[in-house]
């Protein structure tokens, strides 16, 4: 025993339940609650929106908030309320996109490169590469190749995010396949795709869900630059990076137009991140830390 | 028995702050005498308490689960329970000094031996850097690591585990306590080099006439450095007695099962069933109500199970916490 | 020893690890792990293999069930050469070489149950259908001292000596004839390491197991083996029966391993012969005979010419210019 290891105590046999979970991490559970708020009006958006997002009202041009207009109206007379619910659609499907495309295709090269020494040194010099490329630079690149689209955006977030995961798996399958449990797999005769999906990969769960709260959340604020700059999400989409961009030019007679999008934003990209905090201390992955 | 000791506990008792309810006892009434210049062995498992007692004695529990729940430390009758953390702070290193089972995780990797020796001294007794480094010489001299004026100026890692045991060794000795706490200081190194320390051990205690309690599992250790023995099973002290009682005539149950199980070198037992102890340790906070030992003993009575033994003399200095020893008296 | 044909034969085996600079560099140096090792164990036996930490001990149990690849030299299980075989050739031999690890913590995967844990090598070789397989496992959890409703309990809910009891579970699951135990009973309470050095007996007795059991402590190594090998930097210094090894050791370093262990009653403190130093770096071994710069005895020939292994009719054999006791064969 070493000396400052604590004294052993039983372990209690059952999980603990929602409720004291919620006691003991509180932070995290407020900013889940938060979160689940956000999705639900956002996916709720053509429902609970007073009005359409795109009806331009020529008489209610620049309305303060108020009874009619909740957040007040743009320029163009367009409820700035609805407009906000609908683009937490298109900052949610974005941060949602690029977490799972940068998490899969990220897992499947670092188990490659964790796994086969041949590969490694290869692959994470091309990764390396990628992450030199910063996303905002390959985005308006891509724009001027093709079409403003949304996926045009999942793409160019995608790439600079994936060496970040890359990273993150093949430091855990590295440090996991000098454990000796891997090696007394290898000796009853474990054969090598059991070896991964039993013995490797269930390590690399939960880092990558830390990993992936935080690669979403600075999907939705890259996607809001990407827009404010006017390279991103197409201009007729209501992003929020297209709201404020556009809010911008009447910040000093309708500051309203930039604030409720701003907020929105801003409490989506804190909810994730405490989130994602949460979830680090609660799963306890060392790794999960961004890279 | 009139000298005054030099380290004595009274009723130590070590708790553990957990998330809900009560904290859990890992160190319960435990109390001891060191005299000069007398080795005292604390054994058991992991678990005991037996490293416990050591940081209890320093005060440095883990923060902020750790705490002395009640008892007293006193050093040549001075209270350290009740010491502030700037007077901890003089006491250790100085008057009582502690060596680890890893010297590696012990030792700063980026400063040189030397200056880590060398501010130990500096820190304590406020000489100059010329006169500590000169005492770091003199320290690594005397724990007999060969070529010490390189070596002073070496980093942790360029050492063997044997060298850093010699290198805490020298830290701990450097400012002459009158109190050595070694927990488990060989169990890390291999028995050729565990022999050197041991040998090492107890010639600067003669040299230095410290006071040495030294925490170990291996009753050979104990049989090798002890002048008496102090065994814990689940926080509790189950036996103290001198070696030659422990070793002639265990009392407790837990002791003559330790004894045992262990094989000896040279016993001609060969291949035959060692003497196992059923069962584990209990779990702090679920410990049984009465002897903590019951539920493993094969002599356990219902007494055992409801009812506490106390400390019960056997004559001399030899004492035991068990229903079943001492016959009479229960 | 007897007659008939060994379990396991190890013949010259050597595994040097190289020690790169960079990611394409050239191995710069060689730490020779294991230099020239030979032995084999018949059925039934217990070979124990002891001596101090990096002497190379854990590599030769690790490289004769080709965990790490073996540099050189040769095993031999059940007369079959298994240093050749490729990947699905070793994977079908595993069923006959098992192995018991130290650290019955990081030897389990944490995210397994006990079961899933028991039962894996039986899936690995399609061993009955998974009912069968399920009886299979009650019935070793049953056999090494585990209670059967601990099946669905993960391995941190165990203590370190039920882990232990686990690991050697998953190693008896495939029937092998010989188990390599690399330290199993080294991070054990002693209470506990009773409980499973007994178990390790039972089962050799009941299913006529081989074992070659490595371990640093003298004393349980002469309790569980019938014969026992001493290595230094690589090399086995002396191999021997266990009464001659411990009753009449011949090479100085087996002396003084044997010294070093504590005694067993205060009454025998004695005086014992101290090495000077440490064991030289397994990178630069010294020449000639290799424990020369610790040996009490050394003359100067020890320092040009390595020591054969040389065994007496006995089957003593001591790797020693001055106390061997045999001429070459």
């Amino acid at each position: 025993m070493s000396a400052t290891t604590l004294p052993a105590v039983a372990a209690p046999r059952s999980r603990p339940g929602l409720l004291r979970r919620f006691r003991r991490y509180p932070l995290p559970s407020i900013g889940a609650i938060l979160l689940l708020a956000l999705v639900v009006s956002a996916l709720a958006a053509p429902w609970i929106a007073p009005h359409d997002p795109f009806e331009m009202n020529v008489v209610d041009r620049l309305v303060p908030p108020g009874a009619d207009y909740t957040f007040g109206t743009d320029a163009y007379g367009r409820d700035i309320f609805s407009r906000t619910l609908h683009g937490g659609r298109v900052s949610l499907f974005i941060g949602v996109s690029v977490a799972i495309a940068s998490t899969a295709i990220g897992l499947l090269i670092g188990v490659v490169a964790g796994y086969f020494r041949m590969a490694d040194a290869i692959l994470m010099r091309v990764m390396d590469g990628l992450m030199a490329i910063p996303g905002i630079l390959l985005a308006i690149a891509l724009m001027s190749l093709t079409r403003a689209s949304i996926w045009v955006v999942i793409v160019a977030i995608t790439i600079p995010e994936v060496p970040r995961v890359v990273r993150l798996v093949r430091a855990v399958v590295l440090t996991v396949r000098e454990q000796v449990y891997i090696e007394a797999a290898t000796a009853i005769g474990t054969r090598f795709p059991r070896l991964m999906w039993r013995h490797i990969l269930p390590n690399t769960v939960a880092p990558l869900i830390v990993q992936a709260t935080y690669i979403a959340a600075s999907a939705v604020l890259v996607e809001s630059y990407l827009s404010f700059l006017g390279v991103g999400t197409p201009p007729e989409v209501p992003s929020w990076g297209n709201i404020i961009a556009e809010g911008r030019l009447y910040v000093q007679i309708a500051f309203w137009n930039i604030l409720f999008p701003s907020i929105f934003l801003a409490l989506m990209v804190l909810s994730i991140n405490v989130l994602g905090d949460g979830l680090r201390d609660m799963l306890d992955p060392r790794l999960a830390r961004r890279l | 028995m009139t000298e005054q000791p030099i380290l004595a506990l009274e009723g130590l008792r070590t708790e553990f702050a957990t998330g809900q309810g009560a904290p859990v006892v890992a160190v319960n009434d435990l109390s001891l005498t060191l005299k000069r210049g007398e080795t005292l062995c604390i054994v058991g498992e992991s678990g005991c308490g037996k490293s416990l007692t050591a940081l209890s004695i320093l005060r440095l529990l883990p923060r902020p689960y750790g705490r002395i729940g009640g008892g007293r430390v006193l050093l040549e009758g001075r209270d350290l329970a009740q010491a502030t953390d700037a007077e901890m702070r003089q006491i250790r290193g100085r008057a009582i000094s502690m060596i680890f089972q890893e010297p590696m995780t012990s030792l700063n990797p980026v400063l040189t031996i030397g200056r880590q020796i060398a501010e130990t001294v500096m820190v304590h007794e406020g000489l100059d850097w010329t006169a500590c480094m000169g005492r770091a010489l003199e320290m690594l001299r005397q724990v007999r690591i060969p070529e010490p004026e390189r070596r002073l100026h070496e980093y942790p890692h360029q050492l063997s585990g044997g060298m850093r045991q010699r290198v805490m060794i020298a830290m701990a000795l450097a400012c002459r306590p009158r109190v050595l706490l070694a927990d488990e200081p060989t169990t890390a190194l291999d028995v050729t080099i565990q022999a050197q320390i041991l040998d090492l051990v107890r010639d600067l205690q003669a040299e230095t006439g410290a006071a040495v309690i030294l925490i170990t599992h291996d009753l050979g250790v104990v049989a090798e450095m002890a002048d008496r023995v102090l065994v814990m099973y689940a926080g509790h002290k189950v036996e103290e007695g001198s070696v030659e009682e422990i070793f002639d005539a265990p009392a407790h149950p837990y002791t003559q099962g330790l004894m045992q199980a262990m094989p000896h070198l040279g016993s001609g037992e060969h291949r035959s069933r060692l003497n196992e102890i059923a069962g584990v340790v209990p779990a702090l906070n679920a410990r049984p109500p009465g002897c903590s030992f019951a539920p493993r003993c094969g002599l356990a009575t219902d007494r055992c199970r409801q009812e506490m033994p106390p400390l019960t003399g056997l004559g001399g200095t030899h004492m035991a916490a068990c229903w079943a020893a001492g016959g009479s008296q229960a | 020893m007897s007659a008939s044909q060994p379990v396991l034969a190890v013949e010259g085996l050597v595994k040097h690890y190289g020690i790169r600079p960079g990611l394409f560099g050239r191995a710069r140096a060689q730490v020779r792990a294991v230099d020239g090792v030979s032995f084999s164990i018949a059925p039934g036996e217990t070979l124990g293999l002891v001596g101090e930490s990096g002497c190379g001990k854990s590599t030769v149990g690790k490289a004769v069930l080709r965990l790490v690849e073996p540099t050189a030299g040769r095993v031999t299980l059940e007369g079959e050469d298994i240093t050749a075989l490729n990947r699905a050739g070793m994977i079908a031999r595993r069923r006959r070489m098992q192995v018991i690890f130290q650290d019955p913590y990081s030897s389990l995967n944490p995210r397994m149950t006990a079961g899933d844990i028991v039962q894996e090598p039986l899936i690995n070789f399609g061993i009955g259908s998974a009912g069968e397989q399920r009886e299979r496992v009650a019935a070793l959890f049953a056999r090494v001292g585990l209670r059967p409703d601990q099946r669905s309990n993960y391995p941190h809910e165990f203590s370190g000596g039920q882990r232990q009891r686990l690991g050697i579970a998953r190693a008896l699951a495939l029937g092998p004839s010989i188990i390599i135990g690399d330290e199993p009973v080294s991070a054990l309470d002693v209470s506990v390491q009773a409980q499973v050095i007994n178990l390790m007996m039972d089962l050799q007795d009941e299913f006529g197991l081989s074992y070659l059991f490595v371990a640093h402590d003298l004393g349980v190594v002469e309790h569980i083996s019938h014969r026992v090998a001493v290595m230094y930097l690589g090399k086995i210094v002396e191999i021997a029966p266990r009464a001659a090894l411990f009753e009449e050791p011949r090479h100085p370093y087996t002396e003084a391993l044997l010294s070093a262990v504590p005694v067993s009653h205060p009454r025998q403190r004695r005086k014992r012969v101290t090495l000077k130093g440490d064991v030289p770096s397994p990178v630069n071994p010294p020449p000639g005979c290799r424990f020369h710069t610790r040996c009490p005895i050394a003359v100067p020939l020890c320092r040009e010419v390595e020591p054969p292994l040389l065994a007496d009719p006995s089957g003593h054999a001591t790797a020693c210019h001055l106390r061997s006791q045999a001429s070459p064969a």
